[in-house]
Order: structure tokens, then C-alpha cells, then sequence
């Protein structure tokens, strides 16, 4: 089967440091972070990474009424890659268009705020509202973005924990190579800071991030200290097109997906499994016919806890021994972890080292464990290298999902 | 309570639930579908809030009722003065 080469040709975002790629990168370089502390229902206050786009840009009052945060979250993203692509969205046959964002839940919020109102009301069920399954449904993110500009192509969410964003991305791929869309707006979202059930569930796995004086220092991930996640929310929603219809309307390609995997754990729900993770990494780059050595940064998933790390450490450790020009970073000690837009916006914020060939660290590590003390790990300063072209971002989740997505810099 | 003061109620209620739109000169004969962009869920919410916050409760075989400001405050003003 032949199969087309798929291209990145628009990419749209918000994280809790920027709210397009060129600000959040920006941070990136600099080291800003971008955790607050909020009040969470039940909790009290809880560090997390907090989004601050402006959602009038692209919905009316009433959309945001009736939406949810993913929702929104969503449509701005999409809005975004369908602005930075170029293409001639008014004219562009919207049947041939796919919606795939990755999630990693979705509906907590939305239930758990109506359980709350109407315990306001002695829990009787008149007063829960008529927009609960709506803003429920596993669609409601891609389905909102389909509503708000008019795409009758198809839409859904690919429910994949924390592996969603790569998820969403590789489906759009899968997609084009179909023939089944055109173009797809693909990517991850996540409004999970809004559920105090993700946030207590965390806290009784002990997995729920802390750090005594800064916000900004709690996700420190291959730091000896680290506790435990940041939860954040945020989205990054890319174009993604056949490399012939990008090239045969003159779009500008940021990269190529080259290669990827996704695969399971078979074994514990929560506990990543090493081998497992070093077999996706492996199968990704048996797609994109190279050898580990032709990585040039490793975006990893690592997430703070102090078992995670470990795990994923060792699978890297197997797969890029005697690779001395692959270099390994985080994007999570910045941001927290975004969820179900983790992996879709982690890659967001390495896709420029194409261009400008720096590597941005992961931050706050100021006692590196020995156990992650992987030999080309940038650390908190940004590496100047000679030359990226290839990236690979692991995004793993519970349920032991694994996903690997290697991406390279575009050439003819 | 009058008419008019009921109307005003249904108007407020109309300026939460549909803020995109300009309720200061809404016509109180003419149907508000016709006059506004509102379906069937704004007109649930419309239910919803009367129910809210003023304890009214409306059947949903007299939802009809609520189709203009003068079937409205017609049909709700002796449930609040009841």
C-alpha cells in the first residue's frame, strides 16, 4: 500500500506559559514556568497550570455559556492552526475536514459540577441541568470545534489517558492516509484542573505534587525531591495534511510525523512498565526506518513522580545507550502535566529546535537523582546544538498506554 | 405583581442565558424565537431559571406559554402572585 507522507502545516495552542507557540517557546528558552496556586473545591489550594487565552476571541457569550473549558480550550486551538496554516479555510470544502483531539477523560467537571448544584438544592434532580449530557458526551471538545466553524467532516475524541495527544495525532495521520479527510485539526486537550476528583485521586495515590515555598518548582521531574504531579490544563491543536496537498497549495511545513507506536503495558493499571515503553519507542522508529542514534532530542513524558520517572528513565536508558548526539528533555517541569494535551503540546514546544537547533531544558532539577541521570539530559539551560532534525515524544498513561511519535524537521 | 414586572423577570432571564444578544427593545407581542437566536435549550433554561430563582414551576405541555413577553407574563403573573 502506498502510503503519503503527512505533514504539519499549522499549529495552535494554549499552554499555562503562552498562548501561542512563539510566547510559549520564548518561555521555554527562558525558563519561565507557569504554575499558580488555586482554589479547588473540597481541596483547598492546589498548585496547577492555568490557562489565560482570551475564549471571546473565537466563541460568542452563549457558546461559552453552554460549552465546557475543553470545549473552548479546543476552539481556540483550532482557530489558531487554521490561522498559522494559511490555508483558504472560508473556500475549503469543510466534508473533508476531521476533527481528532486526543482527551485523556472527559465529563468529570461537568458531572461533578451539577452533583454540586444540586446539593444546593437537597439533591433534587429538577434543578440539574438540561446541558449536562452535551457537555458530557466523550465528543463534546471535537464536536464543539466541528459547531463553532462549520466543519461537516468527521469529529470524535481518542480517550487515551495521558498518551492522548499523541494519540489524536497519530489517528489524523491514519485518517489522511485513508483518504478519508483532506485536511485534520488533531491534537490533545485537557480542562482536567476544574475536576477536584482528578486532583484528590492523584492525592490518594500520592502521587499529587507539592512544594513548600514556589508553584513554579512543584513539577521537578528527575529531581530527588519531587513529590508528584502538577495537573494543568491546556490544548494544541495542529494541521495536518497529505505532504502533496500541502506542497500543491505552497503551505509552509514545520515537519514531517515519520514514525510512531502505540502499545499496552498488559500489566499494571497505573505503574509504567520499562520494557514495554523501550518496545513502542523502538517500534516508532522501526516505522521511520532509523536507528535511535538519528534522534536528535527526546521529549519525555516524565511527570514528576518519583516512580514514573524511574520507569521511563530505564526504557530510554536501553534504547539510547551509545547515542551521543541524542539529548533528552521535559516539557512538564514548566508547564505541569496538561493531560490529554500533554504529548500534542510537549511537541509543540520542541518543533522550533528545527529551526533555531536549541534544545530546551527540563527545569528545576537542583539534586539530580542518580537514578535519572540520563547522560545527555539538558538541564536547566537551554543546549545549543549543530543541528535537530529529528524529535521523538513518548506520552504514556494509565492503563499502561504507551505512545512514541517521532517527527522530523521537512525535507524534500 | 404585575404584568410588566413579570415581563422584566423573563427579560433578565433572557440576558443570562442568551448574553450575545440586545434585550432592550424586545418586541412583547412578537414571538421571541423570531425575534431573537433561541432554541429549545435556551427556552429549557428559561425553565430552569424560573425554577431557580423563583420557584416557578412549568409544566412542559404549557412550555407554548413562554413563547412571547405577552403569552409570558399572561401565563406566569397568577403563578407569581399565587
Amino acid at each position: 500500500m502506498h502510503k503519503s507522507r503527512i505533514v504539519i502545516t499549522g499549529v495552535g495552542l494554549t499552554s499555562p506559559n503562552g498562548n501561542t507557540l512563539e510566547e510559549y517557546r520564548k518561555n521555554l528558552l527562558a525558563g519561565v514556568a507557569g504554575v499558580q496556586i488555586i482554589d479547588m473545591r473540597y481541596m483547598g489550594k492546589v498548585p496547577a497550570g492555568v490557562c489565560d487565552f482570551d475564549p471571546k476571541k473565537y466563541q460568542t457569550r452563549k457558546e461559552l455559556r453552554v460549552g465546557t473549558r475543553a470545549g473552548s480550550i479546543a476552539v481556540y486551538s483550532a482557530h489558531e492552526a487554521i490561522n498559522d496554516s494559511g490555508l483558504d479555510f472560508e473556500n475549503f470544502d469543510k466534508s473533508r475536514i476531521g476533527v481528532y483531539v486526543g482527551t485523556t477523560e472527559h465529563g468529570n467537571v461537568e458531572t461533578e459540577n451539577e452533583v454540586y448544584n444540586i446539593s444546593k438544592f437537597d439533591y433534587d434532580i429538577r434543578f440539574w441541568t438540561h446541558h449536562h449530557n452535551p457537555r458530557t458526551v466523550a465528543n463534546n471538545p471535537a464536536g464543539e470545534i466541528t459547531i463553532n466553524m462549520g466543519i461537516t467532516g468527521p469529529h470524535y475524541t481518542i480517550g487515551a489517558a495521558c498518551a492522548a495527544g499523541n494519540a489524536g495525532l497519530i489517528q489524523a495521520l491514519q485518517m489522511l492516509r485513508l483518504g478519508e479527510v483532506d485536511v485534520a485539526l488533531a491534537g490533545g486537550v485537557s480542562e482536567s484542573i476544574r475536576s477536584f476528583g482528578i486532583f484528590a485521586g492523584f492525592k490518594s495515590q500520592g502521587a499529587l505534587g507539592t512544594h513548600e515555598t514556589d508553584p513554579n518548582k512543584t513539577s521537578r521531574p528527575f529531581d530527588k525531591t519531587r513529590n508528584g504531579i502538577v495537573v494543568s490544563e491546556g490544548g494544541a491543536i495542529y494541521v495536518l495534511e497529505r505532504l502533496e496537498d500541502a506542497q500543491a497549495r505552497g503551505a509552509n511545513i514545520v515537519a514531517e510525523i515519520v514514525g510512531y507506536r502505540i502499545n499496552s503495558d498488559a500489566g499494571d493499571y497505573v505503574l509504567p512498565d520499562p520494557v514495554r515503553q523501550s518496545e513502542c519507542m523502538r517500534a516508532a522508529l522501526k516505522v521511520a526506518g532509523m536507528e535511535p542514534g538519528d534522534v536528535d532530542i527526546v521529549n519525555t513524558h516524565a511527570t514528576s513522580t518519583p516512580m514514573g520517572d524511574i520507569q521511563e528513565c530505564k526504557a530510554i536508558r536501553e534504547v539510547f545507550a551509545d547515542c551521543p548526539t541524542t539529548y533528552v528533555n521535559n516539557t512538564k517541569s514548566f508547564i505541569g502535566h496538561a493531560m490529554g494535551a500533554a504529548g500534542a503540546l510537549e511537541l509543540a514546544g520542541n518543533l522550533p529546535s528545527f529551526q533555531d537547533n536549541i534544545i530546551h531544558p527540563t527545569i528545576n532539577v537542583e539534586d539530580l537523582d542518580p537514578e535519572c541521570a540520563l547522560p545527555n539530559l539538558v538541564i536547566n539551560e537551554p543546549l545549543k546544538v549543530d543541528a535537530v532534525k529529528v524529535i521523538l515524544n513518548n506520552s504514556f498513561g494509565m492503563l499502561g498506554i504507551n505512545s512514541a511519535l517521532i517527527v522530523r524537521k521537512f525535507e524534500d | 405583581m404585575t404584568e410588566d414586572q413579570v415581563k422584566q423577570i423573563v427579560v433578565d432571564i433572557i440576558a443570562e442565558i442568551a448574553p450575545d444578544e440586545d434585550t432592550s427593545n424586545i418586541k412583547p407581542e412578537i414571538k421571541l424565537r423570531d425575534q431573537m437566536d433561541l432554541d429549545s435549550m435556551d427556552f429549557l433554561d428559561i425553565v430552569m431559571e424560573l425554577r431557580k430563582q423563583h420557584n416557578i414551576e412549568v409544566p412542559e405541555a404549557d412550555y407554548p406559554q413562554l413563547a412571547s413577553l405577552d403569552t409570558c407574563a399572561a401565563y406566569l403573573t397568577p403563578k407569581f402572585n399565587a
